[in-house]
């Protein structure tokens, strides 16, 4: 690789505070651990985001390609300021999510995927990555949009998001915003998680990001019975 | 009036179905109870569809002529029956009395609602257009917020607490786990909805004092069930189950207008009327299907119905009596909170669980020896209710 030409390729980076691991005890009783991956994670990410990009439900395909996207962007240097966030149960993947520093002030907020449905993964996550944005990056606003009708209900709905001027990065719709002021308004209804993590659940964590079979994370997504039966 | 039998039973998978219509599914079921009864090609007189509201859902209307002419069912006389949430438990009634007065011989009933159609919050006011449109409806009264001020009520009068609730939603989506054709696949646990310093974020309150795991989800479904004689019946393929007796009683549609709004007499009254017609009690039961779009429901009408004394259906569901194993086994489908609610497929799905119950065929769900089974379907709030007693002749 030609340094000299890769340094202008590269965005530079700000500094960033690093994201505290947390476990959410989730309605089944299980214990969801949600910690920040490094770029070293992303070829392990993209295999479980890869066949997210055959369903067409809930735009499924749409957030798998932009998140495979933004995720391969940002192990190859090619996105500014990014994270990532993942939930796992036991190791396996439940759940990505990854945003971005616009600048010191501002978050972009950009992909929430639940590989895991119905026990509300993608809104603990989508949580988790407001709760870095505005405690520990310490940011004042995250600039969000969603290109899903559930999308839309769980953030602009439930966190009652105040609607911005301009466009959102993510092809234009209109931008809402988190405020400082808001997210602390709503943090004791939506965020969850207790720190420390035990150290039996962080090991687990941190020994292998499992991620399921294709068919499973279809099944996941989809539904199995409808195949059984339909 | 001349005995009626259940000679085929049918459904399709509760749960979002983007990709069928209303005919769709209704369809689909349909021919899986006629397939079920082996009718071959003998004809069908009539068909009942219960539905309550596809004309706001999905802008279609006029449902059963649609089915009757997808099933190829010409001339079959067709119409949609509509008691809210109840349409379903109406439709089989219609078919009931049909058969049995004599005037018809073979009866297709299918119950269906397509609701994922239109998003959470709309779906959820088409349902509140049940409501007493002046007294109730735009005060912006919901059917959560009703069953939330009733359960606050219930749990002042009869002692019933949030982990009772609480018991019912574990057991319903644990039986639901058991079940194909159930909406919700997933245990959960009182940690993890109750008692966890964080589980207020998990179960959010929808209606106070009901969360999110107090309520049925919003479904899309079908389910039907071919009504015939006995003396037909002996010539199809399954052992026919007698609906041994129905009764159907309503009340004041707002509930301030009610001495107790507690007091579900309509429950009482059907429920009454169909062990009476039924000839039998109510400790005759072996399992029941009852009507829980919140838990508060199941309890409150697992005691009008006589099941339990007033103020003893929460403990009956805390000591595990209402389990599968227990006495006696309520909604060991999941009931509406696991198996789903598309209302106008309710009543009807009812009795299919309980069909297959009577027949030995509920798989992993089974009742041990069921030969009484029980359904409740509640319209409005409790102000149209249909009970029926079905039996597995010896």
């Amino acid at each position: 690789m030609d340094m000299e030409l890769e340094r202008y390729l590269r965005p530079p980076e700000y500094p960033m505070a690093p994201y505290p691991a947390k476990v959410i005890t989730l309605a089944t009783g299980a214990k969801m651990v949600v910690r920040q991956v490094d770029r070293d994670a992303v070829p392990t990410l993209l295999e479980a985001v890869m066949p997210t990009l055959q369903v067409a439900r809930d735009y499924y395909d749409i957030v798998g390609a932009r998140l495979y996207a933004e995720l391969l962007g940002w192990a190859r240097y090619r996105v500014k300021d990014e994270f990532c966030l993942v939930g796992q149960i036991d190791g396996l993947l439940v759940g990505i999510v990854n945003s971005r520093m616009y600048s010191p002030e501002l978050g972009i907020s950009l992909h929430t995927l639940a590989i895991e449905r119905g026990l509300r993964i993608g809104a603990h996550l989508f949580a988790s990555k407001m709760e870095h944005h505005i405690e520990y990056l310490n940011q004042d606003e995250v600039l969000i949009t969603a290109e899903s009708p559930i999308g839309f209900r769980r953030w602009m709905i439930e966190y009652s998001l105040i609607k911005r001027e301009g466009q959102h990065e993510l092809g234009g719709a209109t931008p809402y915003g988190l405020t400082r002021e808001l997210y602390f308004a709503n943090k004791d209804r939506l965020v969850a998680g207790e720190r420390p993590v035990p150290p039996e659940l962080m090991e687990v964590a941190e020994k292998e990001i499992i991620i399921a079979t294709e068919d499973d994370i279809l099944e996941k997504i989809l539904g199995a019975k409808r195949r059984i039966l339909q | 009036m001349r005995p009626v039998v259940i000679s085929g039973v049918g459904m399709v998978p509760f749960e979002r179905r983007d990709e069928d219509s209303l005919v769709d599914m209704l369809a689909v079921a349909s021919l899986r109870a006629m397939d079920d009864a082996g009718l071959g090609e003998r004809p069908v007189d009539a068909v009942y569809v219960g539905n309550m509201a596809s004309g706001l859902f999905n802008h279609q209307v006029s449902v059963a002529s649609s089915l009757v002419d997808r099933l190829n069912l010409m001339p079959a006389a067709a119409d949609r029956i509509e008691n809210g949430p109840a349409s379903g438990g109406s439709a089989i009634k219609n078919g009931l009395l049909a058969v049995a007065s004599g005037y018809y011989d073979v009866v297709l009933v299918a119950g269906g609602e397509k609701m994922r159609e239109v998003i959470g919050p709309r779906a959820t006011d088409i349902v509140a257009c049940m409501t007493h449109p002046e007294a109730e409806y735009i005060y912006g009264v919901t059917l959560p917020a009703m069953a939330g001020m009733f359960a606050r009520l219930y749990m002042q009068k009869y002692g019933v607490t949030r982990e009772h609730l609480a018991d019912v939603a574990i057991k319903n989506q644990e039986n639901g786990l058991l079940n194909p054709y159930a909406h919700i696949q997933m245990r959960i646990t009182k940690e993890g909805i109750l008692t966890h310093p964080q589980a207020h974020i998990n179960n959010p309150v929808v209606a106070d004092p009901l969360h999110l795991y107090d309520c049925c989800p919003v479904s899309d479904g079908a389910a039907a069930v071919l009504i015939t004689t006995p003396e037909i019946a002996k010539k199809l393929k399954k052992p026919p189950i007698t609906i041994a007796g129905f009764g159907q009683a309503t009340d004041t549609q707002t509930l301030q207008e009610r001495d107790d709004p507690t007091d579900l007499k309509a429950v009482t009254i059907a429920a009454q009327k169909a062990f009476a017609m039924a000839g039998i009690k109510p400790a005759d039961i072996d399992v029941a299907e009852l009507h829980d779009a919140f838990t508060i429901l199941e309890i409150a009408e697992s005691e009008h119905a006589g099941f339990f004394k007033k103020g003893e259906g929460a403990q009956a569901v805390a000591s595990g009596a209402t389990k599968i194993g227990g006495k006696l086994p309520i909604n060991p489908s999941g009931g509406l909170k696991s198996r789903g609610h598309p209302v106008g497929a309710t009543g009807t799905a009812q009795v299919v669980e309980l069909v297959w119950q009577l027949r030995g065929e509920a798989g992993e769900r089974q009742v041990k020896d069921a030969a009484n089974g029980f359904s409740l379907n509640f319209g409005g709030f409790g102000n149209n209710v249909l009970a029926f007693v079905l039996r597995r002749e010896a």
